[in-house]
């Protein structure tokens, strides 16, 4: 029986009176994908916050390949291989899109400023290492003809596309994607939906996904994880936690008879 | 019209993109080279200026065109770097020596002025940077012993490896191979990790922490790199003028240096050069003007700021690319024609960052 690769562990977080997650835990295997639902202000997007380190839980741990996260700064999280988009999209705006994801290979640079400065070969050498893999990324992603635009003048579907694509450049073990679904059309979450898969069985990502998307929740995801204020509610596969009462009532909501 | 076909990578990580314009920048380094034989003694005189210019003026657009961060005391690291050559010639230092020393003296100084960057932003960081070059200018009036404070220190003739650089033309040289590399470097950076660090912390600090940038780290070799050019310009300043004294470099040479690269392109390496460029030229212009003009305007003091100001507000009205903004507007006109549009090169408006995690 493998480990799991993430483990929050009562996880809590408070800003002034309000408990913006109160004592969730949860676990998220490998190779899979798992999805976190609940009204807004459920907390969802907190969680991914305090796993990415840029909260401090005040109570509770995230553990990742065994090991506690929660005191690492929050470029140290991205080099253990945790890589996350956003909600509202957080792109370079004035780069264009081969820079951003050139910038998701960070993490892979030898070479000190120093040696930037005087652009020796071996910066040379990663440089053109960085553009192969920027370049399968795009490949993966059908991004070819926007490789050398500017962000800033791509229209909202494509910039969300490039969002996934820079978290993709880093190679990551573990992709948080924050509604990766919202603002696209009927067809452009379809096809968000079949990269999802192709993440989880061609790349060997896990991905922990918050969606409002039931339809994509329902036919991406292995197991759901439903919050509300800050509190778990329901956690089981897709179908499981759409029959549950409480999820109905606080979220989902059923068949009315007011 | 010109069509870049690429087929390997290598070519996108070149510093000249195509062999046009190889050839062009060529040209430009041939006339470079060839104006001092060409040109009357002024108007190199004023060329150098320009040169030393250019460098501070890279310095700042590498700290506030790449990295997003505010300087509103970069005449401090001019000060620096001016004073700390002045002070190493005048006990025997070769230049080569003195000229890194000035470069490391400023870029010491600028990691501890980019302390506060990274704990603050925009409005208080200028305010802190701010402070930071009146401490500096108080600091060098005040140390007599060494900068000779209010009555100046005089440099004597400067030597390189031997070689007197007494004239003009020498000079010249000098600045310009050192404006070159320069140029070169801030280049370099830019085409790799670090540059594209730099740019992804002005365009989103928390998605560059996301993908592993260290923010302290770059900002502090941001501040310190810039720092470090600005000393070189600051030691080439100083043998220039041959005299320094600490009214030379104020808060209003400060916020010179920042209207000079905003009015000449935030953002690109051209841009400082096209600002120090208009900085000159300009002054110089107004100089010749007052002659024109009639007595109650041409002779009031105050003129030159005033006129930079109308300029800079003008630029961000109408051009708020700067110089080279508008530079690129003509050529890609003139590269494209007939089909250049009016739109062009304006950027969508887009409204979508509402909240920041922090």
């Amino acid at each position: 029986m493998t480990a799991p690769l993430l483990q929050a562990q009562n996880l809590s977080v408070q800003f002034g009176g309000l408990r913006a997650v109160n004592d969730v835990s949860f676990e998220v295997w490998p190779h899979e994908v798992f999805s976190l639902i609940g009204p807004n202000g459920a907390g969802k997007t907190t969680i991914f916050n305090l796993i990415s380190s840029l909260y401090q839980p005040g109570g509770g741990r995230v553990i990742f390949q065994g090991e506690a996260i929660s005191h690492l700064a929050p470029y140290e999280i991205a080099r253990l291989g945790i890589a996350r988009t956003f909600q509202n999209i957080e792109l370079f705006e004035h780069a264009t899109v081969l820079q951003n994801l050139l910038v998701g290979r960070h993490c892979q640079r030898h070479s000190s400023w120093w040696q930037d400065l005087l652009f020796t070969p071996r910066v040379r050498r990663t440089e053109l290492q960085f553009r192969r893999h920027a370049e399968e990324v795009i490949e993966f992603l059908d991004l070819q003809h926007y490789r050398d635009s500017m962000v800033a003048n791509l229209p909202y579907g494509v910039r969300k596309v490039v969002e996934l694509a820079r978290a993709l450049a880093m190679q990551p073990k573990l992709l948080l994607l924050d509604e990766p679904s919202s603002g696209l059309n009927v067809e452009e979450t379809e096809e968000m939906g079949f990269w999802i898969d192709d993440i989880k069985n061609d790349l060997g990502i896990t991905v922990i996904m918050v969606e409002h998307d039931m339809g994509l929740v329902s036919r991406v995801s292995d197991r759901v994880l439903a919050l509300n204020q800050g509190e778990v509610l329901a956690l089981g596969t897709a179908a499981e936690v759409q029959a549950h009462p409480g999820v109905i009532e606080a979220y989902l909501g059923g068949v009315d008879d007011e | 019209m010109h069509f870049l076909f690429r087929t390997r990578y290598e070519q996108d990580l070149r510093l000249f993109k195509h062999n046009g314009q190889t050839f062009w920048y060529a040209l430009l380094v041939a006339a470079l080279l060839a104006a001092p034989w060409l040109f009357p003694d002024y108007f190199v005189s004023q060329l150098v200026f320009i040169w030393i210019y250019s460098v501070v003026g890279l310095g700042l657009m590498l700290l506030v065109g790449y990295t997003g961060q505010v300087s509103m005391g970069h005449a401090a690291f001019l000060a620096m770097g001016a004073y700390t050559e002045a002070y190493l010639q005048s006990r025997g230092w070769p230049f080569v020596l003195s000229l890194a020393s000035a470069a490391l003296v400023s870029g010491l100084t600028g990691v501890v002025v980019g302390l506060p960057a990274l704990r603050v932003k925009g409005m208080y960081l200028a305010i802190a940077t701010l402070a930071f070059g009146f401490i500096v200018e108080e600091g060098v009036t005040r140390a007599e012993g060494i900068t000779g404070g209010s009555s100046g220190f005089s440099l004597g003739s400067l030597e390189i490896f031997g070689l007197p650089i007494d004239s003009e033309q020498r000079f010249y040289y000098v600045s310009l191979a050192i404006l070159v590399l320069c140029v070169l470097g801030v280049m370099n950076l830019m085409r790799s990790p670090t540059g594209r660090a730099f740019v992804a912390i002005r365009d989103s600090e928390i998605s560059a922490q996301s993908m592993g940038i260290n923010l302290a780290r770059y900002k502090t070799i941001a501040f310190s790199l810039s720092a470090a050019l600005a000393g070189v310009a600051g030691a080439l300043y100083a043998h220039k003028l041959r005299f320094l004294s600490p009214d030379q470099f104020t808060f209003l040479q400060s916020i010179e240096l920042l209207i000079m690269i905003v009015i000449g392109g935030l953002g690109s390496i051209h841009g400082a050069i096209f600002g120090a460029a208009f900085w000159i030229l300009a002054q110089q212009f107004i100089v010749t003007a007052k002659d024109w003009l009639p007595p109650e305007i041409g002779q009031q003091t105050g003129l030159q700021p005033t006129v930079f100001g109308l300029f800079l507000v003008a630029f961000v009205l109408f051009e708020p690319l700067g110089l080279y903004g508008r530079w690129l507007k003509i050529r890609t006109f003139f590269e494209i024609f007939p089909f250049y549009r009016k739109g062009m090169f304006r950027r969508q408006k887009s409204y979508m960052k509402s909240e920041r995690a922090k």
